[in-house]
């Protein structure tokens, strides 16, 4: 069956163009950038925002050349990484070649042990991105990003960062030959400020929330100051967020090309969540997978829950919030995509849903005594809503579900800190007989 | 009142090229509305037809995001600093 024509898989997506009429840059099918909003079309260059309505630019395919079986053989026999999809993202054909970090194809696991302590008999499965090089779904968004500052001639890349991103950023760019400066708040996580600073880039701690880091980012960016850099997630944020697309091609492939019925997915800036929705869309239209429904449920701590408080108010916009919780990579209290992101929800028939902190770190522990996964705060979040929606029958335990965790528990081990020795004793048996341990 | 208003790079063929101009206003709307009378056309990029701000424009008077102050109707002191932003960013 051949493909369908292009991706028209949001409503900024477009038909059938000359990609070398619009855009001079190889940057594979990607043809233009489009507004999400109003679908004002601009070539591929490092902009992000719409000059007409301010919307997000997002990337329009070309895909109209794809035969579906030969696609789905180029993509099986693909490398272990994201770069199988490279047909399906905004990257040169030879990306493979260049030097980058390769992440993606981490492990989908079948969650059986954690199915049956929550009830779920349609099968639970956890797509865990820990296992990527730096230990965050972030290296996905970034090795995109590092394509996309190679075509457009950056030789410094940055970034705004809750910590995760700063440590992708900060290990692409010493791969790929780049300088890196990336901006976080302050008071992150003492793992997340390591995991990011090792790897030699400049790393600097912003007074502020990520909502302030953010800004400066944004006003740096229009600035003599940052002329040259490539932001990852700013003027580069329409082939970054595209990296996402990948975390819904490799469930769906690692499913056998089949959709879940259920995914339940963490909101920071919603970005993920829109991207996962775009890119099961894809693979719908390109005939990939078998069209049926699918509903997508959103995940946000309740001390940032911005996107949960709009869908349970039922606002189709969303208002900011001062963020206050330990999972910090989700602490955006101004979501870019938040009303894709309530969109999605309603469209699919999914939900927003948060819980507290408490929950989170109950999620955590929850996770790694039944599967074995150590999972960072957001993941937590993940597992935790994932729970809370079952409980209150919003979730339907009799369909296979998917749950991702985005980050390693090495990241955030403040949020575990209580968690620690069983006993302490001498060495030798009788210690060991009086601790209870035999 | 006077403020200074910093533009964001995809609103500066408005100002002719420049990152920062001068306003007058009490008021944020205020301050929109004379930021249209120099700078024709500003106005319904920053504004939708409604006259609200667009939802994907964030608006700072010195360090206040705007949405968490009184929108439109925030007072500009004499001398604060306007800052429009994209707000697509992040994540």
């Amino acid at each position: 069956m051949a493909a369908q024509t292009v991706a028209s898989t949001t409503d900024s997506t477009v038909n059938t163009t000359d990609r070398t009429a619009d855009s001079p840059v190889d940057l594979g099918p990607a043809a233009a950038l489009s507004c999400r909003e109003c679908g004002h079309r601009v070539p591929l260059g490092p902009v992000f925002a719409c000059e007409e309505c301010f919307g997000p630019l997002e990337i329009a395919y070309d895909f109209s050349a794809y035969d579906t079986e030969e696609l789905r053989k180029r993509i099986e026999a693909g490398p272990s990484n994201i770069w199988r999809y490279a047909p399906l993202l905004p990257v040169p054909a030879d990306v493979a070649t260049k030097p980058n970090i390769n992440p993606g194809w981490t492990k989908l696991v079948k969650a059986d042990n954690l199915a049956r302590e929550l009830g779920v008999t349609g099968g639970l499965y956890v797509k865990d991105d820990s296992g990527n090089p730096t230990h965050s779904f972030k290296d996905r968004v970034v090795a995109q990003a590092i394509e996309a500052a190679r075509a457009f001639g950056f030789t410094t890349l940055s970034c705004s960062s809750t910590g995760n991103l700063a440590g992708a950023v900060g290990a692409a760019a010493a791969r790929a030959g780049f300088r890196s400066c990336v901006f976080i708040p302050h008071d992150l996580e003492q793992g997340k400020v390591v995991m990011a600073a090792i790897y030699g880039g400049e790393l600097v701690g912003i007074e502020g929330n990520y909502d302030d880091v953010n800004r400066f980012c944004s006003e740096l960016i229009g600035d003599p100051a940052g002329e040259g850099w490539g932001f990852v997630n700013v003027n580069l944020r329409p082939y970054y967020a595209e990296g996402s697309k990948t975390l819904a091609y490799e469930i769906c492939e690692q499913l056998g090309w089949q959709l879940p019925d259920q995914l339940v997915v963490p909101i920071a800036s919603g970005s993920q969540l829109t991207k996962i929705d775009k890119g099961l869309k894809e693979l719908i239209e390109l005939g990939l997978v078998e069209d049926k429904p699918y509903k997508i449920f959103g995940a946000q701590a309740e001390g940032c829950s911005p996107v949960s408080v709009a869908y349970k108010a039922g606002h189709d916009v969303v208002r900011p919030q001062k963020p206050n919780t330990i999972a910090k990579s989700l602490a955006i209290g101004n979501p870019a995509d938040g009303p894709y992101v309530l969109d999605i929800a309603r469209r699919t028939g999914g939900a927003v849903e948060d819980v507290n902190d408490e929950q989170i770190v109950d999620a955590i522990k929850l996770l790694a005594r039944t599967e074995g996964i150590f999972a960072e705060t957001a993941g937590g979040v993940t597992v935790g809503v994932t729970r809370k929606l079952i409980e209150s029958g919003v979730l339907d335990p009799t369909k296979t579900t998917v749950v991702l965790n985005t980050g390693d528990g090495l990241k955030t081990l403040d949020a575990v800190a209580d968690t620690g020795l069983t006993a302490t004793i001498r060495p030798n048996l009788d210690s060991f007989r009086e601790a209870g341990l035999a | 009142m006077s403020v200074t208003v910093r533009i964001p790079t995809i609103l500066r063929t408005y100002t002719g090229g420049k990152a920062e101009v001068v306003a007058e206003g009490a008021t944020l709307g205020e301050v929109i509305s004379d930021l249209e009378k120099n700078h024709t056309g500003i106005s319904a990029r920053v504004l939708d037809d409604q006259g609200k701000l667009r939802r994907f424009v964030n608006v700072y008077v010195n360090d206040d995001d705007v949405r968490f102050e009184q929108g439109l109707e925030t007072a500009t002191p004499d001398g604060a600093g306007v800052s429009i932003i994209p707000a697509v960013a992040g994540g």
